[in-house]
C-alpha cells in the first residue's frame, strides 16, 4: 500500500485522529507522518527534543535579545569556519553546526543560552582527557560535598584532609590552574 | 550476545520488566548527548564525515564494560518496519531514523543501553530501565561515558560544558525521564494542576502519544527542562523528589476513585479486560485506552493478577510496525486491527493459564 499522501513511498503509518468528533484515516510513509506532525500520534515520543518549530521558536526569542541583528544581517554574515554555518542560519533551523560555533558566535549566543537555561555555568561531568579550570571546580564541588558529609558524621580527622585538599585546589584555581 | 531478529519480534526489553514503584512508574530513561570535538555535527557533516564518526563511535563502542553484550545496526541496512520497531521500543528517537543513511544504534543484548550514533548529536547514549531507577541509571550512564571517552575526544567547553547541536542540550547533556502512568488524577481531572506544578519546578511533561493525545492511555512522560548550571545529580535529583510526590497523589487519587465510584469502576475494568480478551477487532488507540483500564483495576486488585510485566509488554505488542514486522508484511488497517486482537488475546491467556 502506498502512502495516502505523497503516493509515492510504501505506507508504514496507519494514523486515525478525531478532532471534535470526526474522525479521520490514513496511511502514511514515514516522512509524510513526521512532515504532519503524526508521529508521536502513532509511534510514541520522540526522544529528542519533541519540538519540531524550534528553529521558528529561538527566531522569535532572539528578535526580543539584544545585539542579534547585527549577526544576522547580511553585511557581516560571518561563517564558522568549522562548518560554513552562519549565525543567520542558526536563527532559522535552531542547531549549531560544530563545536567552532560556539566560539564564533559566543556573543550573540550568550544571552540566548542565559535566556534558555539561567546561566552559563557548567557545573556538571567534566571528561577526564580535558584539563582547564571545569574539571577543578567540578572536583571542588565533589570535595566540598564530601566534606560536608564528614562534618555531619563527625568524622574529623576525614574532613581536616579534605580541607586541605580544598585549599589546594582553590589556589591552583585562583592562580589560573 | 545481541540476536537482531529477536529485537524486532520480541518484546522482552529490560524497562518492560518489574521495577521499583512499577504500580505508577513504567520505565526510567537517562539520556546523555555528546560530540567529537573535531567534526560536524550530523545536520551539517556530509557523508565522508558521518562515516568517520561512525567508525569512531563503533570502534570506541568496542571496549565498553561487557563489550559482547553489545550488537551494531547500522540503520540504512534495516527495513523502515524494522525501524518503526526501534521507535516503538524507544530504542531510537525519531529524529534518528529520519535520514538512515551513516546512521547506527549500539545495542545491548537486554535492550537496556542504547547508542545512537548519528542522531542530532554524534552521541547519544541511553540507559532505560524498568520502574523508577533513576540511580541506577544514571550510574550506569556514567560509567558508560567514562568508557566511550577513554578513545574520544569530546566537545567540550569549560563554561558550557558538553556541546551540543542545540542550546538546549548544553552542560550535562542530560535529559533524565520517567515515564508515568496517571488514570486515576487523569480521571479526577487533576492532572493539568499537578502538571502545572512541575513546570513550576523546571520539568516537562509530555503525553505518550504527542500533543492534544494527551489521555490516550493516561502515559505521561516528565523530564528536566534545563540541563545546564546544575550537576546531574542536582538534575537527577530533583526529577526523583517530583516524580515521589506525583506517585503518592495518584495512588491516593485511585484509592479516593474506588470510594467514589465504587461498582462503576469495577465495571470500567472488567468491561476493558473482557473486551481485550475477546475483541476480534482493536484499533492502536482503542488498545492503548483499554490496557490503561486494565493497568488501574490490576493495580487495585480489581481484576485477577495479571503481572505488570505483561501488560507492559502488549505496550509494544499492540504497536503497528511491531505487528507487521511479526507478520512480516505491511498490512491493511483491518488486517492489522485483526492481528492486533488475536495476539492481545493470546497474551493474555497465556498469562491466565500460567497463574
Ligand atoms: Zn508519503
Ligand atoms: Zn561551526
Amino acid at each position: 500500500m502506498l502512502c495516502d499522501n505523497c503516493k509515492k513511498n510504501p505506507a508504514t503509518v496507519y494514523v486515525r485522529r478525531t478532532v471534535n468528533g470526526v474522525t479521520t484515516e490514513a496511511h502514511l510513509c514515514e516522512q509524510c507522518a513526521h512532515e504532519q506532525g503524526e508521529w508521536n500520534l502513532v509511534m510514541g515520543p520522540s526522544l529528542a527534543f519533541p519540538d519540531f518549530s524550534l528553529g521558528n521558536l529561538f527566531a522569535s526569542l532572539l528578535d526580543q535579545l539584544p545585539g542579534q541583528t547585527a549577526f544576522v544581517a547580511g553585511g557581516r554574515a560571518q561563517r564558522c569556519p568549522g562548518c560554513g554555518l552562519t549565525y543567520a542560519d542558526f536563527r532559522e533551523q535552531g542547531r549549531l553546526g560544530c563545536a567552532r560555533c560556539y566560539t564564533v558566535f559566543r556573543q550573540p549566543l550568550d544571552p540566548l543560552i542565559r535566556r534558555l537555561q539561567g546561566g552559563v555555568r557548567h557545573v556538571g561531568k567534566v571528561p577526564r582527557r580535558h584539563g582547564g579550570t571545569a574539571r577543578l571546580r567540578h572536583d571542588l564541588e565533589h570535595l566540598r560535598q564530601e566534606l560536608n558529609e564528614a562534618v555531619a558524621k563527625e568524622e574529623f580527622e576525614r574532613a581536616a584532609k579534605l580541607r586541605d585538599e580544598i585549599k589546594l585546589l582553590e589556589e591552583r584555581l585562583r592562580g589560573g590552574q | 550476545m545481541l540476536d537482531q531478529e529477536r529485537v524486532f519480534t520480541q518484546a522482552d526489553s529490560a524497562w518492560l520488566g518489574q521495577g521499583p514503584d512499577s504500580d505508577v512508574v513504567v520505565s526510567t530513561r537517562i539520556r546523555l548527548a555528546r560530540n567529537l570535538t573535531d567534526l560536524p555535527f550530523p545536520l551539517l557533516a556530509g557523508s565522508e564525515e558521518l562515516g568517520q564518526v561512525l567508525a569512531r563511535v563503533r570502534q570506541a563502542s568496542e571496549h565498553l564494560p561487557e563489550a559482547k553484550r553489545y550488537g551494531i545496526m547500522e540503520l540504512d541496512r534495516l527495513s523502515s518496519l524494522e525501524r518503526q520497531v526501534l521507535i516503538e521500543k524507544h530504542l531510537v528517537s525519531l529524529e534518528h531514523v529520519q535520514e538512515p543513511k551513516q546512521r547506527a544504534l549500539v545495542l545491548r543484548d537486554d535492550e537496556a543501553v542504547s547508542i545512537m550514533i548519528n542522531e542530532e548529536d554524534h552521541i547519544r547514549l541511553q540507559v532505560l530501565l524498568p520502574g523508577l531507577n533513576l540511580d541506577q541509571a544514571w550510574h550506569l550512564a556514567d560509567r558508560l561515558d567514562d568508557s566511550l571517552e577513554q578513545h574520544l575526544d569530546y566537545a567540550f567547553d569549560d563554561d558550557l560544558g558538553f556541546l551540543t547541536a542545540c542550546p538546549t542540550n548544553l552542560g550535562s547533556g542530560l535529559r533524565a525521564s520517567v515515564m508515568l502512568h496517571l488514570p486515576a488524577l487523569v480521571l479526577l481531572k487533576q492532572a493539568s494542576q499537578v502538571f502545572g506544578t512541575l513546570a513550576q519546578f523546571g520539568l516537562v511533561v509530555r503525553g505518550l502519544y504527542g500533543e492534544g493525545t494527551q489521555a490516550l492511555g493516561n502515559f505521561f512522560q516528565i523530564s528536566n527542562q534545563l540541563t545546564l548550571n546544575h550537576s546531574e545529580e542536582e538534575l537527577i535529583n530533583n526529577l526523583k523528589a517530583l516524580t515521589g510526590q506525583v506517585i503518592e497523589q495518584e495512588r491516593a487519587a485511585r484509592s479516593r476513585l474506588y470510594e467514589e465510584l465504587g461498582n462503576r469502576l469495577l465495571d470500567m475494568v472488567w468491561r476493558a479486560y473482557g473486551i481485550l480478551t475477546h475483541a476480534r477487532l482493536l484499533t492502536g488507540d482503542e488498545a492503548m485506552r483499554l490496557l490503561s483500564d486494565v493497568r488501574l483495576g490490576v493495580n487495585l486488585n480489581l481484576l485477577p493478577q495479571i503481572n505488570l510485566p505483561e501488560l507492559n509488554r502488549l505496550l509494544v505488542i499492540t504497536r503497528s510496525g511491531f505487528i507487521q514486522r511479526v507478520v512480516g508484511d505491511t498490512l491493511s488497517p483491518a488486517e492489522r486491527d485483526l492481528k492486533r486482537a488475536a495476539l492481545v488475546r493470546d497474551e493474555l491467556s497465556k498469562n491466565n493459564n500460567s497463574n
